[in-house]
Order: structure tokens, then C-alpha cells, then sequence
């Protein structure tokens, strides 16, 4: 008996969305063994991580407003990856351009105009995609691998925030406190109604999820990155540089992690702090790949990552569990998820030791 | 040299190899149905059939690469199963593929020792080597990099590599197809000393006349089915042909003399430096191609084809805009949209991954070539879908591209329907200049019957064609006036009717001014 994997005569649009579902519930299955070995009950484990979140008003207000920055990065990856592009530092530009775009709250606390908030929001965007076109640019110029220079970059931006917030950016009525001033209300993004946490800026979200959609479905420049992703000899003899679809897609993943990045501080946090992201670059792109890389399936997937996040804090809450479980969820999620993605070009046969019977065929 | 006779081996005793029966289905495709075939030691038999008859199917099911659904294969009249390519090559199995199968960031002597069993493997390779590859006349540097090499290099790496499992039965998928007249005859002497060693060849080939000149049995497939066994030296090419295809076909018509127009493309000096070690650079190459005329490249794959094609399409650009005119304009620094304006089109050797992406459909496919020419196919940056799968449909039926369902992906197509595609796609774009490489490489007879055709067609209605092949017969069939080339320097262009052959295989080896009566085969690749 062994297993066989068998080359489908075209890649199955069945598994394709299937391959999600056998992801998540191998993950589940997987989570549950996990918290038996950790002494929790599996049933209540899964409970607390998966359904309660969705039992309450305000938590799946939360829900949106933390898939919100994930979908919003997700799909600048999402254009990366389908390129053959891998910007591993959404993380980075995210941060950068919540700097750049705090700037201004920060520096000029006193301004208070209604251009505050847009200008904050375009040098969330500027600043994201200077950031992420510097590995484009390493890239084009000197054959460098963009994903170790785009990952080794978040690092060098996350501690440029952490040396603002304890250093030149610190606010002088912190108690030395690292974090800056609280933003002013005309710097704040406003919210949807009295006291709620659900903020405007989720809606750029949905925004570039349909931008995406359209352009890559129909616009020459979507053509230009299937094909460079697919076959970058192709795409050379199309006309098509494979330098500029690089620096295209870094620069515009760059700039949605950017806009993330200040609507996060903006809209949700109020400041900036050490810490402003619970890992949103890098979960995002779990959040590419459970989305099958399409602008609109990752607006689910961003819902489903947002649901570990939250599922993790209550688990931590009820029932002691480290916060590195999450992470673990995460993690297994994108692995089994490409584990299963074999299944789309492939479909597995057993097969007995020696010639196969006759007849065999007939199931293909 | 005496081969056995068909017929004979079957009263002695049983053959080297038979198949009884051997079935192969992919999903609701029957590759190979129920197939009889018999080789007996010593003989060289051609497997004929036009793409998509099953023939790389079943000698993947002979090489254990493929598991047969039903039917038995015997060796020496023992019923075997052959479980992988390892299993075939300690049966006495070897095989050289049209596609290689060599890892590309290795050399050519750690390519040779994965194939061999490891007690096989010792310090003395390379030395053998060296010896095995010049005895058969095919010369290796083991310490080359495979990444390299040009198809044809890396083909003698396939067939040395054969070669040293001293295998009992040898398949070889279409093997002279990257080689020239004196190094196909070099070949031919090789096989038939195998043969006459008692080593059984299975080739498949498309070059009938290659099949009459050496095959003492040929086996034909059509569809999947065995639809006949000849002996070919009792046949014509055109009566193999016939049967292969299942009808009689006629050479295409072609006119003794066209009448050529405008020049629409001039290579002036055109000087390219090789882009990678050890690639080739093109030297100082002039060429210009009329209105109205087919103009060939002929030439061994590796001595700058490529790079010459690149640099007429713009992939690679020129030092100075006047080494390249289409239409009179200089072009060499500009990109191949460029030039697609101007009325060029182009049709580059690999179908899979740069004329045509596997993964797209071929509307898609249709986009890859047509969004920047004004043709409706893209305006103001938008794609028109319905525009670009028009023009699939119209390809798909004015070439007879062969498709399960309308607009499938391209990887679904067979190569010669691919091709077909690829082609046709150009040639809808009416372009006034059309460069195409390798038009029909790896094609069945009535597939490379139809683009030629449409090529001289397209010649008719006052384009200029640069045909760039290896095929000489090809050459012979479409072309007007010849230029060869050889390490990155091309020869003058002669008129088609002055050359010969073997005229053309010394140019082949850089002799250009040899005359005819004074070199026998060997000069021409002694350098």
C-alpha cells in the first residue's frame, strides 16, 4: 500500500476552495489535541477560542476592527505573492507608516483642522511605500532576496518607533511613560456611534479589496502581475519589466500596510506606543494565502485570523493559556494550509505494492 | 549490417520486449489503447505518430515513469512490472528524453553519476566521460554546468549519460532533433553499432526520412492505437506519413519564385554581448528580409539563435538604435511594444513559459502579446475580455487548434495544438514582419503542414518572414534565401536553390568558405 500523488489534467477549482476548510478543520482537530496535552478540557478550549468571541455585541465589533488591518495588508501581499514577489516586512511598512503618519499629532498637537487627518492618512501611505520600495529598489539594483531585506527591515523600523516613543517623541506628561501624546480629536479616526471602538477607516478594508479585485481582474496592470508571477520569461516577451512590477507591487503592498499602520494608531490605539501591532504584518499573510491570494477571500480570511486574536485573549483571561498559543494556531493554519494546497494540482491515490489492478484508472 | 527481418524473432525465440494489451488513461483521455508492440534484440524500431498519439505515454510506461492501468509488458517473455525508471535501467532499459531531465544548477559529470548505480560512481567518471562522449562523437566537458549548455549540449549529455548504463534496449524520443546532418550521421553510425552490438533502439522521431533511412520496423500509432507496422525501408516518408495522419499528405505549395517588396527589417552590425559565461555573443550579424519573402536561419541550437531572436523582439536590447530597423526606423533601443507597432510580430522556440503562459487560458494567452497594439484588446489600460476571446475563437478555428472545451488553458493543449496557437495568434494580428523560431519543433506532420502553410501565406500577402530553425527540411520547404549561423556570427544570405545540404552543415561548423568538392563531412565540425 502506498500513496500516490497524482498530477490533475487541470488544477481542480473544487479543491481550491475546499483546501481552506480541510486547513481549518485539520487545525481545529490539531488546537484540540493541543489543549488536552496543555489539561484543558478540548471542547471548552475550542469553545472559548472560537465561539465565544462571536457571542457578543461589542466582541464582534472587536472582531471587525482587528480583521480590518489584516485584510487591509493582506491584500497588498496579495498582489506581492501573485507576482512571485515575497514582501515578508508588512510589518514594517505598517509601523513606518503609522510614524510618519503620527508626525503630525505629535509634533503639532495644536493643530487642530479638519486637513489634519487626511494628511496623516496620506503619509501613513507615502511613508509605507517609501519603506516597502526599498527592498524593491535592493532588489532591482543590486539581485538582492527581497525577503530577507524586507524582514530585516521590520526590525530596523519597529526599533525606530521604540526609540521615538521612549526618546524625542516620548510626551513630556507620560510620567515616563514610552508612549506619545494622546491624539487630538481632529487626528482621531471618528467612529461609527457614541462610545464604540468600531472607527470609519475599517471601510478602507472592503475599499482596496474591491480596488484590487477590479484591477487585477481587468486592467493591464493586473495582467502585468499574473504575469510576471507566472511565468516571468513570458513577461518579458509581453512588454512587461519584471524590475517595475516589482517595485509596483512592494510600493502599493507598502502603502495599504502603511495606511493600516496610522488607521491603526489613528482609530483604534490613540497614541503610539512601543507596541502597536499584535503581529498584524506577518499574520496578513496567513491572511494571503488562507484568502486563496483573492482580494475578496481574504476579507473572510482576515474575519477568521481576527477570530484567533480575540479567541486568545479570552483564553488567556479564562483559562491561563499563554498567548503564544495564538500564534501556534496561526502558524499551524498556514502550514496545513499549504500542505493541502497540493491538492489542487494533485489528488492522492492509494495503491497496492506492484502493478495496479485492472480497472483502476476508471476512478480518475 | 544485418538486422533481423520482422517476423523472425517471434519462431526463434521471444522478443526483448512486449507489450500485450498496455492501456493508459488520464481521467477520460485514453493515452495508450491496448497496445502491441514487439522489439527484438538488435533492431532499430521507429515509433511513429503525430503529437498526442501516445507515444511519449507508452515509452513512459516501457521506462517505468508510468504505471499501465491494463496489459503486461514481458522482457525476454517474462511478464515484469516495471515500478520506476531505476527498475527499468537494472532490467536493461535506458531512454534519452525530448525533454531533459538534468538538474540545471549541476555539472554534466554529477548529472551522468545520479543516474548511475553508486558502486558505478567512482573517480574515473569523468575520464569515462570524456571517452564514451568522443567515441560516439558527441564531446562532453564533465565539469560543465548544465545551466549553460544549449539544448543540443544538453542533449549529448542525455544520450552519453544512456550510454553508459550499457542498457540492452535504448528509447529515444527524437533524438536528431537538435543536431546537424553530419552529427545526425555521426549518430546513425552510433545506433548502428549498438544494433549490431545486439542492443535494441526504440526511436521516435517525426523525421521520416530519418525513419527510412535507419528503422528496420516501424510501429505507427494514431490516437492512442497501434493503426499499423511497416517496414520502412520498403516505404516512402511521404507513404509513412500518410499513414501516421490517416490520410495522404502533399508537400505545401509553394511557388518557385515570389516577388519581394520594401525591406522591413535590416540587421545593420547588430553586436550583442553574451549575456551569461560561456553563453554566445552575436558578432557584427547583418541581415535585411523583403516584403514578400521568407528569409531562414539555419544553425545548431546553442550558437546564438536565441539571442539573436531576442534581440530582433526586444527582449534584449541593442547598444545603438541602427543595429535594428523594422519598417525602416530604427529600433534596437526600443521595447518590443513597441516594435509590435510597427507591424512585427514574433513567435519565440518555447511555447510553454515565453510564447504562451500554462497556467492562463488562451484568451488570456491572446492578451500577452496583443495589449499594446492598438487592437482593441486593451484600451486605457482595461482589458477586453470579450474582444481578446474573439480573436482565441477565430485562432482555435482558422488554425484547427484542437481544444476539449473553448478557451482552455494552455497547459491542457497538446504542443503541436499549442503551437498552433501561438502561431495563429501572431499571424491574426496581420503583421507586415513576422520572426518566428523553431515554427514547428516537436509538431506532428499535420500540424507543422498547416503553420507553414499559413507562414507562406502570410509571405504571399507581402510580409517579410525571418524563419529562425534546425529543421533543414523545413528550411528547404519555406524558405527563399538561407543564412546560417554559427557561434554568434551569421553567413550571408544564398538563395535557397544554391545551397545544399551539406553546403549548409559546413556553414553550420563556421566553415564559410570551403568549397564543396574539397571537405568531406567531418570538416564541418572539426572546429
Amino acid at each position: 500500500m502506498r500513496l500516490d500523488l497524482v498530477p490533475r489534467p487541470e488544477p481542480s477549482g473544487r479543491m481550491a476552495l475546499l483546501s481552506p476548510v480541510i486547513a481549518t478543520v485539520l487545525t481545529l482537530a490539531i488546537g484540540a489535541a493541543l489543549f488536552l496535552v496543555l489539561g484543558v478540557d478540548p471542547a471548552r478550549g475550542l469553545y472559548v477560542y472560537f465561539v465565544e468571541p462571536l457571542t457578543a455585541g461589542w466582541s464582534l465589533v472587536e472582531l471587525v476592527v482587528k480583521a480590518a488591518p489584516l485584510a487591509l495588508i493582506a491584500v497588498g501581499l496579495a498582489l506581492c505573492f501573485r507576482a512571485n514577489v515575497w514582501n515578508i516586512g508588512a510589518e514594517g511598512q505598517f509601523t513606518i507608516g503609522a510614524v510618519c503618519g503620527s508626525a503630525i499629532p505629535v509634533l503639532l498637537p495644536d493643530w487642530q483642522s479638519p486637513a489634519v487627518l487626511p494628511l496623516m492618512l496620506l503619509l501613513g501611505l507615502l511613508g509605507g511605500a517609501l519603506y516597502g520600495a526599498v527592498p524593491a529598489v535592493l532588489k532591482n539594483r543590486f539581485g538582492a532576496s527581497e525577503i530577507l531585506t524586507s524582514l530585516m527591515l521590520t526590525y530596523v523600523a519597529l526599533l525606530l518607533l521604540d526609540w521615538l516613543v521612549r526618546g524625542p517623541w516620548r510626551d513630556p506628561g507620560s510620567y515616563n511613560f514610552p508612549e506619545s501624546v494622546l491624539f487630538s480629536s481632529a487626528a482621531t479616526m471618528p467612529v461609527m456611534g457614541e462610545g464604540s471602538r468600531l472607527h470609519w477607516g475599517v471601510l478602507f478594508a472592503p475599499l482596496a479589496a474591491l480596488l484590487a479585485y477590479l484591477r487585477l481582474g481587468t486592467s493591464v496592470q493586473g495582467f502585468a502581475i499574473k504575469v510576471t508571477g507566472a511565468a516571468p520569461r513570458a513577461a518579458r516577451f509581453s512588454g512587461f519589466s519584471g524590475g517595475a512590477v516589482t517595485l509596483g507591487v512592494f510600493v502599493v503592498s507598502g502603502a495599504l500596510a502603511g495606511l493600516a499602520g496610522i488607521v491603526e494608531v489613528a482609530g483604534t490605539i490613540g497614541q503610539l506606543r512601543p507596541t502597536i501591532s499584535p503581529g498584524y504584518g506577518f499574520a496578513a499573510i496567513i491572511v494571503a494565502f488562507v484568502g486563496r491570494l483573492h482580494p475578496l477571500g481574504i476579507l473572510v480570511a482576515a474575519l477568521l485570523l481576527a477570530l484567533t486574536y480575540l479567541g486568545g485573549e479570552g483564553a488567556q483571561v479564562t483559562l491561563g493559556l499563554s498567548a503564544n498559543v495564538t500564534r501556534l494556531f496561526q502558524g499551524l493554519l498556514l502550514v496545513i494550509l499549504l500542505g493541502c494546497d497540493t491538492l489542487i494540482a494533485y489528488r492522492i491515490r492509494f495503491e497496492r505494492r506492484g502493478r495496479p489492478a485492472a480497472g483502476e484508472a476508471s476512478r480518475g | 549490417m544485418d538486422v533481423a527481418p520482422p517476423g523472425r524473432a517471434v519462431s526463434d525465440s521471444p522478443p526483448l520486449l512486449e507489450t500485450a494489451g498496455l492501456t493508459k488513461r488520464f481521467g477520460s483521455l485514453t493515452a495508450c489503447d491496448a497496445i502491441d508492440l514487439r522489439i527484438a534484440s538488435g533492431e532499430i524500431h521507429a515509433l511513429l505518430g503525430e503529437n498526442g498519439a501516445g507515444k511519449s505515454t507508452l515509452v513512459k510506461m516501457l521506462y517505468g515513469a508510468l504505471a499501465p492501468d491494463a496489459g503486461e509488458i514481458r522482457w525476454r517473455g517474462e511478464a515484469v512490472s516495471i515500478a520506476s525508471p531505476a527498475a527499468a535501467r537494472r532490467l536493461g532499459i535506458g531512454m534519452v528524453f525530448q525533454h531533459f531531465s538534468l538538474f540545471e544548477a549541476l555539472t554534466v559529470g554529477e548529472n551522468i553519476a545520479l543516474a548511475l548505480p553508486k558502486k558505478a560512481v567512482t573517480h574515473g567518471l569523468d575520464g569515462t566521460i570524456r571517452t564514451v562522449s568522443r567515441q560516439y562523437g558527441l564531446p562532453l566537458d564533465p565539469h560543465a554546468r548544465i545551466a549553460d549548455l544549449s539544448v543540443g549540449e544538453r542533449q549529448r549529455v542525455e544520450i552519453v549519460r544512456c550510454l553508459l548504463q550499457e542498457p540492452r534496449l535504448i528509447i529515444m524520443d527524437e533524438p536528431t532533433s537538435v543536431l546537424t546532418p553530419q552529427e545526425s550521421e555521426v549518430l546513425f553510425e552510433t545506433l548502428k553499432r549498438l544494433s549490431q552490438e545486439g542492443v535494441a533502439i526504440l526511436y521516435i522521431t517525426h523525421r521520416l526520412v530519418e525513419v527510412v533511412e535507419i528503422a528496420s520496423r516501424a510501429t505507427i500509432l494514431r490516437r492512442g492505437r497501434v493503426v499499423g507496422t511497416a517496414d520502412p525501408r520498403a516505404e516512402s516518408a511521404r507513404t509513412l506519413a500518410g499513414m501516421m495522419v490517416g490520410s495522404d499528405i502533399g508537400a505545401v505549395d509553394k511557388p518557385e519564385a515570389r516577388m519581394t517588396g520594401a525591406e522591413r527589417l535590416r540587421l545593420q552590425g547588430l553586436t550583442l554581448a553574451a549575456d551569461r559565461p560561456f553563453g554566445i555573443g552575436l558578432q557584427d550579424v547583418t541581415l535585411g528580409v523583403r516584403s514578400g519573402e521568407i528569409v531562414a536561419i539555419a544553425g545548431v541550437a546553442g550558437n546564438g539563435q536565441q539571442e539573436l531572436f531576442d534581440a530582433i523582439s526586444g527582449e534584449r536590447l541593442a547598444a545603438s538604435d541602427d543595429a535594428i530597423l523594422i519598417e525602416g526606423r530604427p529600433v534596437g533601443r526600443k521595447g518590443v511594444n513597441e516594435r509590435r507597432r510597427l507591424g512585427a510580430a514574433f513567435v519565440p522556440e518555447e511555447r510553454l513559459g515565453h510564447g504562451a503562459v500554462a497556467s492562463f487560458r488562451l484568451s488570456d494567452n491572446v492578451v500577452l502579446t496583443r495589449h499594446a497594439t492598438r487592437d482593441a484588446i486593451a484600451r486605457h489600460g482595461l482589458i477586453d475580455k470579450k474582444a481578446a476571446t474573439d480573436v482565441e475563437g477565430r485562432v482555435a478555428e482558422r488554425f484547427d487548434v484542437r481544444r476539449a472545451s473553448p478557451d482552455p488553458r494552455a497547459s491542457s493543449l497538446s504542443g503541436g495544438n499549442l503551437q498552433k496557437f501561438v502561431v495563429g495568434r501572431e499571424i491574426d494580428r496581420a503583421p507586415t514582419l513576422l520572426v518566428v523560431s523553431q515554427p514547428t519543433w516537436g509538431v506532428d506532420a499535420g500540424a507543422a503542414r498547416i503553420i507553414r502553410g499559413a507562414l507562406i501565406g502570410l509571405a504571399e500577402a507581402g510580409a517579410a518572414i525571418l524563419v529562425i530553425s534546425q529543421d533543414l527540411d523545413e528550411i528547404f520547404e519555406v524558405a527563399d534565401r538561407i543564412a546560417v549561423m554559427s557561434d554568434g556570427r551569421l553567413s550571408e544570405a544564398f538563395p535557397a536553390g544554391s545551397l545544399s545540404p551539406e553546403r549548409i552543415g559546413l556553414l553550420m561548423g563556421g566553415v564559410h568558405h570551403q568549397h564543396d568538392g574539397t571537405s568531406d563531412g567531418e570538416a564541418g565540425h572539426a572546429a
